[in-house]
């Protein structure tokens, strides 16, 4: 098992590194750093030596790749790509362009969006799963075609109304919560209701149906007819039989995510003025923050890893067939 | 010519687009196992209604796509600087009365007070009449009701009129066809007898009639949909949204279909390190979180265009670049998904008996993948295409209120919603743009996703039938944009 996770940790490094060069030519070969500084700057006439100066302010000052001025060594890490790219493996994200820390702007963010991520993340599975229960439980009655129908109408639906809708009638016309906002510690919960409860419904569509589906297939398994000609009711069968088989795909889907709820939900929290990473990314969008977009795109990748590696690991868990070695 | 033809390169693509689903449609009208499926979705009384719906949407867009310059009045040579689409003068009389700001669906007056000078010289606070909605009524207060009504009515009878005739033809044309009397047709028909479920359809046809009719004789007098905050008609702002969500819809399938087809069946038929490499290539795209690659894409496409100014000559232009844009970015980010599918597949397929065969053979490797390999993994293209599209509309929403869609003078139900937005916070509350936008965008994913699963159940094989509940029983993937 060990020797697997860290087979699979070296498998992840060409991708990172490949993720690194995606970003990096995307951002200093379509736009020379001139260009980033001329925008930067804001004027339409502006100085080579303004241009000259805030490169390197920024360090982009080197050459991209290779330094032919350099000597040793330093011919590739005295470069753009070697001081903005390698140590993002080290997790050190440099700063971003108001000149604070990224590193310690993600650690003191990453609390928001865990509240707001992981209650969305726990209740709605358990809700999709319930639900998908029921509905395969009435397969092929007019329950079941009936949520089925409301499934699909839910995921036609598209998010930013349920935020809209879900602000103005609970917010605004109830007063229940407040509209936006975040405050730490045990106030928090007030703030995070609203924002949990909207993203828990908001993906009963299509989720609901993606599990039905799953259980569905399950059922039509013979090991089930074993268990119905053994004299368990339908509900055991479900929950005893069918549930616990179908929790391999259900696991693939699912466990990936769970690195990736660090990230936090962009939407959600620019709607909902939440200090978490998702508004972080959305406001670096906005001022074209480079640095910080580029970290940010390194850490989900990183996160994603982490996903795959955990997803396959939990196999083992729940089922004993599975075997990694 | 009183105007000059103008194809911005989404226009372009479109056609081309359009061009290819019809020799593709009189390719599998000639062979028998490609007609049976589509005949499968022909009998789906669900398929078919939404098919409707999706038609009605796909007109209006095409309209919209059709793009030419107006000769200016008094000069021969000049030509207007805005470019139209065919779309826009048809809806002429609602894109050129705008009003000063916000009005109600259906008024006449202004939704907000405003201090106005009365004949007499005094000032007073009060709604004011508007520029163009409801301005033939002398006594709006009095007249407004009577006025709605009648007009109303007229749409009504306007929509039987148009059902009537729409009947007759379709009912002529059947019965032409298969040598019945007309009668016969009609009560076929009526009771529901027939193979294509033509009733469903007439019926979903009568329900646009009868909302559409009434709409465009009373858009003539007042805004249907009420006005935005710079005094636009809202209704003309969701028709022209349309062809923005159909334009992502479509050629994001159209930039990612070559990649996803050529990688996918390389790496299953070719094994080896062609497959390692395209693996890692999709892997790596993979894992980064689908919205941030798209966002750090725009991001530098912002920066590239506005150090580029000289690229493009009109508003439209840019527009249409930045759109065309967003459909190559999502279409890299959304072929992994496909090409998987199809490596898969094509792994499979490989080992089948009549593919070793052709090896055997001697065949040519580039003739055993578009012989054998390529059309036996259509299916699963064509399935994940028509599962894509509605998903890829609803993206288009989101992305472009998070600034990274399209230009922020586009008009999408993405930009739509953003504008609604600060419209929610107004007191009184301005709903109706958001409405509107709502509306529109259900009925548009809502028969897309309808639609998409007919299609699916017809064309995958793996569909069973179970009790009588063949419909939305497959797995769907997860949506491209997940946020």
């Amino acid at each position: 098992m060990l020797s697997y996770v860290v087979r699979r940790l070296l498998y992840a490094l060409p991708i990172l590194v490949g993720v690194n060069l995606i970003t990096f030519v995307l951002f200093f070969y379509v736009n020379t750093p001139d260009d980033m500084a001329r925008l930067a700057l804001g004027e339409k006439r502006v100085t080579q030596e303004a241009i000259d100066k805030w490169k390197r302010d920024k360090g982009y000052d080197k050459p991209r790749f290779y330094n032919p001025q350099a000597t040793g060594l330093d011919k590739f890490t005295d470069t753009i790509f070697f001081t903005k790219s390698a140590s993002m493996f080290a997790l050190d994200f440099g700063k971003a362009d108001d000149g604070r820390d990224i590193g310690q702007e993600i650690r003191i963010r990453m609390g928001p969006s865990l509240a707001i991520a992981i209650p969305t993340f726990v209740l709605g599975l358990a809700c999709y799963v319930t639900f998908a229960l029921i509905l395969a439980l009435f397969r092929a009655t007019c329950v079941d075609f009936a949520g089925v129908v409301l499934c699909v109408i839910a995921m036609s639906v598209s998010g930013l109304f349920y935020i809209i809708g879900g602000q103005y009638l609970v917010a605004k016309l109830w007063n229940l919560v407040p509209i936006s906002g975040y405050a730490d510690g045990l106030n928090a919960w007030r703030f995070v209701a609203l924002p949990v409860a909207i993203g828990v419904i908001g993906g009963i569509g299509s989720s609901t149906r993606w599990y039905r589906t799953i259980f569905l297939e399950e059922i039509g398994k013979d090991y089930v007819r074993t268990a119905r000609a053994k004299g368990l009711s339908e509900a055991q069968v479900l929950v005893g039989h069918v549930l616990r088989n179908a929790l391999i795909p259900i696991l693939t889907g699912v466990v990936v995510v769970i690195p990736l709820l660090f990230l936090g939900s962009l939407l959600m929290e620019s709607f909902f003025a939440v200090p978490g990473l998702g508004s972080y990314t959305i406001e670096a969008i906005n001022n074209q923050d480079y640095s910080v977009v580029r970290a940010m795109v390194f850490l989900g990748a990183v996160l994603y890893v982490l996903g795959l590696i955990l997803t396959d690991v939990s196999y083992t868990w729940v089922d004993p067939r599975v075997r990694l070695d | 010519m009183p105007f000059k033809p103008v194809v911005l390169w989404t226009d372009a693509l479109i056609f081309l687009l359009v061009a290819a689903v019809c020799a593709l449609a009189w390719q599998m009208r000639r062979r028998e196992h490609l007609r049976e499926p589509w005949r499968k979705v022909a009998r789906s009384p669900m398929g078919m209604v939404s098919a409707v719906v999706l038609a009605v949407f796909v007109a209006i867009g095409l309209l919209d796509s059709l793009h030419f310059r107006p000769r200016l009045p008094g000069s021969e040579a000049n030509f207007a600087v805005d470019t139209l689409s065919v779309l826009d003068v048809m809806l002429a009389h609602l894109r050129t009365r705008p009003e000063t700001t916000y009005s109600a669906p259906l008024a006449t007056r202004l939704y907000a007070r405003e201090t106005v000078e009365l004949p007499d010289g005094r000032q007073a606070r009060i709604f004011p009449r508007l520029k163009h909605g409801g301005a033939h009524l002398t006594d709006p207060e009095a007249e407004w009701a009577v006025d709605v009504a009648r007009r109303t009515i007229v749409g009504l009878a306007l929509a039987a009129l148009a059902w009537n005739l729409l009947t007759g033809v379709a009912v002529t044309w059947r019965a032409a066809r298969l040598g019945q009397s007309w009668h016969a047709c009609w009560n076929a028909i009526w009771r529901g007898e027939t193979e294509m479920p033509w009733r469903a359809m007439l019926i979903a046809a009568g329900f646009i009639l009868l909302v559409a009719a009434p709409m465009l004789v009373l858009s003539a007098k007042y805004h249907v949909l009420g006005t935005d905050k710079v005094g636009q008609d809202v209704l003309y702002l969701s028709l022209k949204s349309i062809r923005t969500g159909l334009v992502i819809g479509t050629l994001t399938t159209l930039v990612m279909l070559p990649l996803a087809l050529l990688l996918g069946i390389m790496a299953g038929y070719f094994r080896g390190w062609i497959d390692d490499v395209i693996q890692y290539l999709y892997t790596t795209l993979n894992s980064i979180p689908s919205v941030l690659l798209i966002a750090a894409t725009i991001l530098v496409m912002q920066v590239y265009l506005e150090t580029h100014p000289g690229l493009f000559e009109t508003v439209q232009q840019r527009q249409d670049l930045r759109l065309l844009f967003l459909c190559l970015v999502l279409g890299v980010t959304s072929w992994t998904g496909l090409c998987r599918l199809l490596r898969g597949e094509t792994l499979k397929l490989r080992e089948m008996e009549y593919i070793q065969a052709a090896r055997a053979f001697g065949v040519p490797h580039w003739r055993i993948i578009t012989r054998h390999i390529l059309p036996n993994v259509m299916h699963i293209v064509l399935i994940a295409v028509v599962m894509d599209f509605s998903g890829l509309v609803l993206a288009e929403a989101v992305l472009s209120y998070v600034g990274v869609g399209v230009d922020p003078t586009t008009i999408s139900f993405g930009t739509m919603i953003n504008a609604a937005r600060l419209e929610m916070a107004r007191e009184p509350m301005v709903w109706w743009s958001l409405a509107s936008a709502f509306v529109f965008m259900l009925l548009l994913v809502l028969s897309a996703n309808l639609f998409a699963d007919a299609v699916r159940d017809a064309f995958d094989p793996r569909v069973v039938v179970r009790g009588g509940l063949p419909a939305l029983s497959r797995p769907r993937r997860r949506p491209a944009v997940a946020t």
